[in-house]
């Protein structure tokens, strides 16, 4: 499914990502960890295609084609999906204009016919059950005003909706409380299934009790340092990441 | 991240829809202003005397105008001084006689206006909406809609020249009452030499049952367009009005004075909406429209309420502040504007609140758009008189910035005679969030969509003071405005 070979990448002509090799199958999920700063949003601001995210060495590949020539939303159309850490708030245009827009324009790509208001009213309204979002946040304007919790719960939504092939969750979990984090953790697990990858950035083990992986990774410096089983979240949150940067 | 300006450039750049030209014969007077011109108009239309005293009392005043000083520098507007005697003062198109129904309008016209999206067929639109359509080509009205049916109500609908004719009374009684002949520069030119344009009258208690509109079309070279329009709200009765403009691609510039006058009496409401799409000029800023406009209501009566509406997307430049006189006591003024310069066009306006009776209020939102090299200036005075106890005021003033060779200024003027009044002024400027538009981008919407988006969600207060259905035409415009201005 995806497929990142020695990578390296700059902001501001400033390395941050120095060589990372990873290969997702389909139908895995495999986990990012690391300490803050170690490169985990610009890994998946790169694979989502930001601007002023500079890739100078290596190549991606998603369902082999070259994922890195694409523009950003060409990417989304293809089926990449990017949870946001900080999702943007843009005020003066509504929740659901905005997420029928999304599903239209990914639809029509995929070469399905685009959904009128009605057809999305029906889908949206059971997919907003499952992340027990209130009816009044599709009405409001894009995360404004919204809680922690709400704008992780609508980046969830959205997943939901859009049934991307690739999904990448950008710490999904920080600022959530319990309850939060297992309506979030059940939406993502309502996705899983054997064509769907997905890659779950985390800062915490807590999340992966939820959502458990094939893989976990261990980043540090932009380079991954540590490969194991779902048993290496465990490991890592009681020797701590400074264990991982001792080590190596 | 190097490439967003140029990103943001290529949608701003637009492909103007409306820039054609009719084929049609009409009848013109030779380019030049003098006192023969004004009468020379006045005999055209066939007008009573003490019209043409009017004309000729504003000529003079606009001769001493040119004389002295000629036109306005205090806007922050900048272009080439006008020869007001290379100005085609009147052109009309051709015709036999008088109309006496729609079905006699030369079908090249009916073409032009279906071109244009207007329909002069007296049909529902699609929506379901019935709107009674005055439309006005370059000097002259060419065709009023439903005005039966509105007379029904005892509502007057017509074009200003018929008015003269038939309303006498009411013309004599309004006419230069909010606007005086004198009032400025512009005004004063445009009292001497207006051609044409609309009037309405709304009896006592009459809510108005459609939208009324005009629509202006500039068509001829080398005229200049100088409607005037005047609408009459009695005791108790209620109008929604909307004017529409385009005109066809020109190199040398057209110049546009216009004079909007409102009358509220007690209780009664307009609400005023203008969509301006005059042609804006080329990337370079050759050619285009200078929009020179005076438009003012009164709020006569007490309780009585003036909301203006503008979205602004056209014109080469623009010089207008639609004002409300907030005369009754509880009286309400409203001025919700979107304003959008791209590549070379410049924008300098607002409004004025003049709160005049007790306890009267007045809104003020503008939303300013710049891209390419577009100035624009948000000005705007709001001005409590000694005898406005309670009054209060509210202004928002926000700039969106598209790239960084544009700019944004906000001159906000406060004269506060009153210390029982409430004034509060917001500003801000801002770009567009690079984070707002990979979200959008990250969704799957293309970069043009993501930003038309985000300046849709920006004018949001403003557009949804329009009309259900203008407000679709309004934010393709914005749409259609912005493209280019991304590379
Ligand atoms: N837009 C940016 N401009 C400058 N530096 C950045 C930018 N984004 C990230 N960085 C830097 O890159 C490093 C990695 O950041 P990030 O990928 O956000 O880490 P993590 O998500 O793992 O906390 C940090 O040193 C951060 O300061
Ligand atoms: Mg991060």
């Amino acid at each position: 499914m995806l497929e990142i070979k020695n990578l390296f990448a700059q902001v501001d002509d400033k390395e941050i990502l120095s060589g990372i090799d990873l290969n997702i199958g389909a139908g895995e999920v495999h986990a990012i960890m690391g300490p803050n700063g170690s490169g985990k949003s610009t890994l998946s601001n790169v694979l989502a295609g930001r601007a002023g995210y500079e890739v100078t060495g290596g190549s991606v590949t998603f369902e082999g084609k070259n994922l890195l020539d694409m523009d950003p939303e060409i990417r989304a159309r293809e089926g990449i999906f990017l949870a946001f850490q900080y999702p943007a708030e843009i005020p003066g245009v509504s929740n659901d204009y905005f997420l029928k827009a999304s599903l239209n324009a990914v639809r029509s790509h995929r070469g399905e016919s685009e959904l009128d208001a009605m057809d999305f009213l029906e889908i949206s309204r059971e997919k907003m059950k499952q992340v027990e979002m209130p009816d009044d946040l599709m009405s409001r304007a894009i995360n404004e005003g919204f809680s922690g919790g709400e704008k992780k719960r609508n980046e969830v939504l959205q997943m939901l909706l859009l049934e991307p092939k690739m999904c990448v969750l950008d710490e999904t979990d920080s600022g959530l409380d319990i309850d939060a984090l297992r309506v979030v953790a059940e939406g993502v697990n309502a996705l899983r299934n054997e064509s769907r990858s997905m890659l779950v950035i985390t800062h915490y083990q807590r999340l992966l009790e939820y959502i458990v992986p094939d893989k976990v990774h261990v980043l540090s410096g932009g380079r991954i340092v540590r490969t194991g089983g779902s048993e290496l979240a465990l490991e890592l949150e009681e020797k701590g990441y400074g264990w991982i940067e001792a080590s190596t | 991240m190097a490439s967003d300006n140029a990103d943001l450039q290529r949608i701003a750049d637009q492909e103007y829809q409306y820039g054609f030209v009719t084929d049609i014969d009409s009848d013109q007077i030779p380019p030049g202003l003098n006192e023969e011109t004004v009468r020379h108009i006045s005999a055209k239309k066939n007008e009573p005397d003490w019209m043409l005293d009017f004309r000729l009392k504003a000529f003079r005043r606009f001769s001493e105008m040119l004389e002295e000083q000629a036109d306005p520098t205090w806007a922050m507007v900048d272009y080439p001084k006008i020869n007001y005697q290379d100005i085609i003062y009147y052109s009309a198109p051709k015709t036999e006689a008088v109309l006496e129904s729609l079905d006699e309008v030369d079908p090249e016209l009916l073409r032009t206006y279906d071109k244009l999206g207007i329909s002069l067929a007296e049909q529902k639109r699609l929506s379901g909406v019935k709107v009674a359509v005055d439309a006005v080509f370059d000097s002259v009205s060419v065709a009023t809609t439903f005005k039966s049916e509105l007379e029904s109500k005892g509502i007057i609908f017509c074009s200003f020249s018929e008015a003269v004719q038939e309303h006498p009374d009411l013309i004599k009684k309004y006419l230069g009452s909010v606007v005086p002949y004198s009032d400025n520069f512009f005004a004063c030119l445009n009292s001497a030499v207006f051609s044409d344009g609309s009037f309405a009258y709304i009896p006592k208690g009459v809510k108005c049952p459609m939208e009324l509109s005009t629509y202006f079309r500039i068509n001829s070279a080398g005229t200049g367009q100088f409607e005037r329009t005047l609408l009459v709200a009695d005791e108790g009765a209620s109008v929604s009005y909307l004017e529409g403009c385009t005109a066809p691609m020109r190199d040398e510039n057209q110049l546009h004075a216009a004079v909007v006058e409102l009358v509220a009496l007690d209780d009664a409401e307009i609400k005023y909406s203008t969509v301006q799409n005059w042609y804006p000029g080329d990337k370079n800023g050759v050619g285009g429209i200078y929009n020179f406009v005076t438009k003012r209501g009164a709020c006569r009566g007490r309780r009585s309420k003036i909301s203006w509406t503008q979205v602004e997307t056209g014109s080469a430049i623009t010089w207008k502040y639609p004002s409300c006189l907030l005369q009754g006591d509880e009286s309400i003024g409203e001025f919700y504007s979107v304003a959008m310069t791209n590549n070379r066009q410049q924008a300098d306006t607002g409004t004025k609140m003049i709160h005049i009776g007790k306890n009267t209020r007045s809104t003020i939102i503008s939303k300013g758009i710049s891209a390419g090299q577009g100035q624009q200036s948000y000005r705007g005075l709001v001005k409590v008189g000694r005898k406005a106890e309670g009054a209060r005021n509210y202004s928002q003033c926000d700039s969106l910035l598209l790239g960084d060779q544009c700019g944004a200024h906000t001159f906000p003027y406060l004269e506060i005679e009153n210390q029982a009044s409430t004034v509060e002024h917001e500003a801000t400027t801002s770009k567009i969030s690079e984070d707002q538009l990979f979200y959008c981008q990250q969704r799957g919407l293309s970069e043009e969509d993501s930003i038309s988006m985000i300046v849709n969600g920006f004018c949001k207060e403003v557009l949804r003071e329009l009309p259900m259905e203008f407000a679709v035409e309004a934010q393709n415009l914005l749409s259609v405005s912005l493209e280019g201005s991304v590379g």
